[in-house]
């Protein structure tokens, strides 16, 4: 039987410095995502906190900077951190790229401060998940070619003869974004900061939802399941279950995900065949979708024991629950006459939320206290107690988040249609307003859970780092795992 | 859509669809062949120390992926999807809407087609009209003049008798149908600074507001050559006109000193949009039936 593992020589000397980096602002930039997200779901239940200092502090202006900042701050630097260390170590070679490399995390830095500015200040191009206006979109896409250089010379220069599954993943993710990003923000500039869209009306709705779902399905989902394809073996010890169903599910995920935008907009000016189009790749969708969750789940078959000694094992099982649960929503949601009544409700925000806290942010706190220790050649680290902590923080905040949006975006898709028998709407809008207070206020409750987990880990990690006596194996993942 | 790009869609869709079937089945095959005992087996690859084995795919799990793509084939048989193709079934997104609109049409016929001819004074009488007229209210006008009709800093409280366009069932009528279209002109530039803070004195004097009564007095003669013209010589506003009367303390840009001089200093424009492209016939007089007997609560109470 033939190995791919590199056949001579010693380890390489992988390039650690950028993947520290990376690591670090993933639990700086985490904290001021996910505070910002805490701030406006306070402003949801009680609007005066809007008149904390208008109109830098209004929701309209804060709402893109929370999401920019927990999609592309945090997550994009828990991607750049995972995928620079995936793939040196499992092409067993060290990063290509020479400048490009401080380039990206630099460039990365400046395009998300440049964002905590300008958002606030009202400079938007009004495209969700693409608000940043296009001087930031021009370094935005010089920063994503030398990701992209770095990534795939590094592919090329490979000692493996094969590419690991995590790696397809991670370079499906670097090439459709990089499409998507430049495609959707096409536009013409008119002054530094004010630029107008090349699309218009239903085109223009088409090309961002196309965009928007692949924001999801490409930066929050196919990455994530590369970073999720190489920590899950690596902290359980055993081998993945099946190199077929990678191979089917990769496949099938990237190519339907891109048709699926179109379930955004049901019931839109959008013609009825792209429409259906929409909802059917979607429901097909589930299966590959659900392939992931099964090859990382199956993996930990027998040692799920590891689970009861293991907070960071734990982290990683969950997300892939949540991550199977919200893929299963997300199908059912783009059946049209479920949509009929999910559209436009907090439903929908929590069915982002159950991806974003359950999966993305949970895979990526896994990763990360896997990682530290090892970049920093510490044993382990410092408080394996206050990662339980986090665990349990995090995940009955993920629970409230979701529950209390389920509960709100359905009371207010029936509200919302109920008639009366003389054919009159039921209820007014702010009648469902009132109703989803409660809802709103639980909502606020489970984010703040999130976010204490997530200051409990920064000071995990601060301790684990600074601490003296916790130094031992020069790269302790190199016997983690058994022989099956 | 041309015939070109209905054949892209088509062709891309398809294409899409045969891959996945494709890699599906084949890699399925060569599960069955080659893993005798899977769990003892991996696939040789080692990945800095991770190794993987080839289970078979999961049975429900492709039964699954099948089910989908079978539901799907239907769908796209049945329902627009394929380009220009329009399916069997012959939906289409606007001819549901026309058939509701048409079922609720004859709906509520049944429930409303009666008030169409029936005057509003009539109207108003009914409980149950008044029922249904407070809630298309509360859908379509309490977002600007508050969920008891109350009004709010720029639009007209509806529950007083004070009436900028007149209160009787015609001219609310004609309010809901055509919309307004309110205007005070600027008379900083005509009268000056000095003229506005006299004339606002004199606006506080007329609703027995605290002013200055040497100010005032100069006021009263800016006001009697120039807002007469709209607001009368007794200041009591005219209908015609929309020009409201200016004696009844009851103000819809607010009575302090500042917001009154502001007001005749830049002037105030305003608008109620029409509502007859938006609401039927019988429910905008379902609505008038409701305003007007909201104006005439006290008169009922007593």
């Amino acid at each position: 039987m033939t190995t791919t593992v590199a056949k001579t020589g010693p380890v390489p000397d992988y390039d650690y410095d950028i993947v520290r980096q990376f690591t670090i602002m993933s639990v700086v930039w985490g904290i001021f995502g996910m505070g910002m997200g805490v701030l406006i779901a306070a402003q949801l239940a009680w609007p005066q906190l809007n008149d904390l200092w208008q109109p830098f502090s209004h929701f309209g202006r804060l709402r893109p900077l929370h999401t920019n900042a927990v999609i592309f701050a945090f997550g994009g630097s828990v991607l750049f951190a995972t995928s620079y260390y995936v793939v040196q170590r499992t092409c067993q070679v060290r990063l290509w790229g020479g400048w490009l490399i401080p380039f990206t995390f630099w460039g990365w830095q400046v395009v998300i401060v440049a964002a905590a500015i300008t958002l606030p200040m009202g400079f938007t191009t009004t495209k969700e998940y693409a608000e940043l206006e296009w001087p930031i979109d021009i370094l935005v896409t010089l920063v994503w070619i030398a990701y992209a250089l770095v990534f795939f010379g590094t592919i090329m220069r490979r000692r493996t003869s094969h590419i690991y599954v995590a790696n397809w993943f991670f370079g499906a993710y670097v090439v459709t974004v990089a499409v998507l990003y430049v495609v959707n923000n096409l536009e013409i500039p008119v002054a530094p900061f004010k630029s107008y869209s090349i699309y218009s009306g239903t085109k223009d709705a088409m090309i961002q939802w196309w965009y928007g779902h692949n924001a999801v399905g490409f930066f929050l989902t196919a990455a994530f399941l590369g970073l999720m394809y190489y920590f899950v073996p690596k902290q359980a010890g055993r081998p993945i279950y099946s190199y077929q169903l990678s191979i089917i599910h990769f496949w099938a995920l990237i190519s339907l995900y891109v048709w699926a935008g179109g379930h955004h907009l049901h019931y839109s000016a959008l013609p009825d065949w792209a429409q259906s189009l929409g909802m059917v790749m979607s429901l097909i969708l589930l299966a590959p979708s659900w392939g992931g969750m099964i090859n990382g789940i199956m993996t930990l078959s027998g040692a799920w024991h590891k689970l009861r000694t293991d907070p960071t094992l734990r982290f990683l099982v969950v997300s892939l629950s949540f991550y199977g649960m919200s893929t299963f929503e997300g199908p059912m949601m783009s059946i049209k006459t479920v949509n009929a009544l999910s559209h436009n409700t907090d439903w929908t925000i929590g069915h982002v939320h159950s991806g974003a806290l359950g999966w993305v942010a949970m895979i990526s706190i896994g990763a990360l206290y896997h990682l530290v220790p090892v970049l920093w050649k510490r044993r382990e680290m410092f408080s394996v107690k206050l990662i339980n902590a986090h665990f349990w923080l995090a995940t009955v905040g993920t629970v409230l988040y979701i529950a209390a949006m389920w509960v709100n975006g359905i009371t207010q898709g029936l509200m919302w249609r109920a008639f009366n028998v003389d054919g009159t709407l039921t209820y007014s809008f702010v009648e469902s307003v009132v109703a989803s207070h409660p809802g709103y206020i639980v909502r606020l409750i489970g984010g703040a859970m999130f976010l204490l987990g997530m200051l409990l880990m920064a000071y995990n990690v601060y301790r684990t780092i600074t601490e003296k006596v916790n130094d031992a194996r020069s790269d302790n993942t190199v016997h983690a795992v058994p022989v099956a | 859509m041309s015939t070109f790009w209905s054949l892209w869609v088509i062709v891309l869709t398809l294409a899409n669809l045969a891959l996945i079937i494709w890699v599906l089945f084949a890699n399925r095959k060569v599960a069955v062949d080659d893993q005798t005992l899977p769990e003892n087996k991996t696939t040789g690859h080692v990945y800095d120390g991770i190794e993987e084995y080839d289970n078979p795919l999961p049975k429900w799990w492709f039964m699954l992926f099948i089910a989908t793509l079978v539901f799907s084939a239907a769908y796209l048989v049945i329902y627009p999807g394929m380009g220009n193709f329009k399916g069997l079934a012959d939906w289409t997104s606007v001819g549901a809407l026309e058939t509701s609109e048409a079922k609720a049409q004859v709906q509520f016929d049944e429930t409303f087609g009666k008030y169409r001819d029936m005057p509003i004074e009539d109207i108003a009488q009914s409980r149950e009209a008044l029922k249904m007229g407070s809630r298309i209210f509360a859908n379509n006008c309490a977002v600007c003049h508050g969920a008891d009709g109350g009004g709010n800093f720029g639009f007209p409280d509806l529950t007083d008798n004070a009436w900028l366009y007149g209160g009787t069932p015609e001219k609310i009528l004609e309010t809901l149908y055509n919309g307004r279209q309110g205007v005070m002109p600027p008379q900083g530039p005509v009268i000056g600074e000095e003229g506005v803070k006299n004339t606002a004195e004199y606006v506080l004097s007329l609703n027995g507001l605290e002013h200055d009564a040497a100010m005032a007095a100069q006021g009263q003669k800016v006001f009697n050559t120039v807002c007469m013209a709209c607001h009368g010589l007794d200041a009591k506003g005219n209908q015609i006109l929309g020009a409201p009367n200016l004696t009844d303390d009851i103000w819809l840009y607010g009575s302090s000193r500042e917001q009154i001089q502001h007001t005749i200093r830049g002037g105030r424009s305003n608008q109620m949009p029409a509502q007859k492209d938006k609401l039927r016939d019988d429910k905008i007089r379902l609505v008038a039936a409701y305003v007007y007997s909201l104006s005439r609560q006290d008169e009922e109470q007593q």
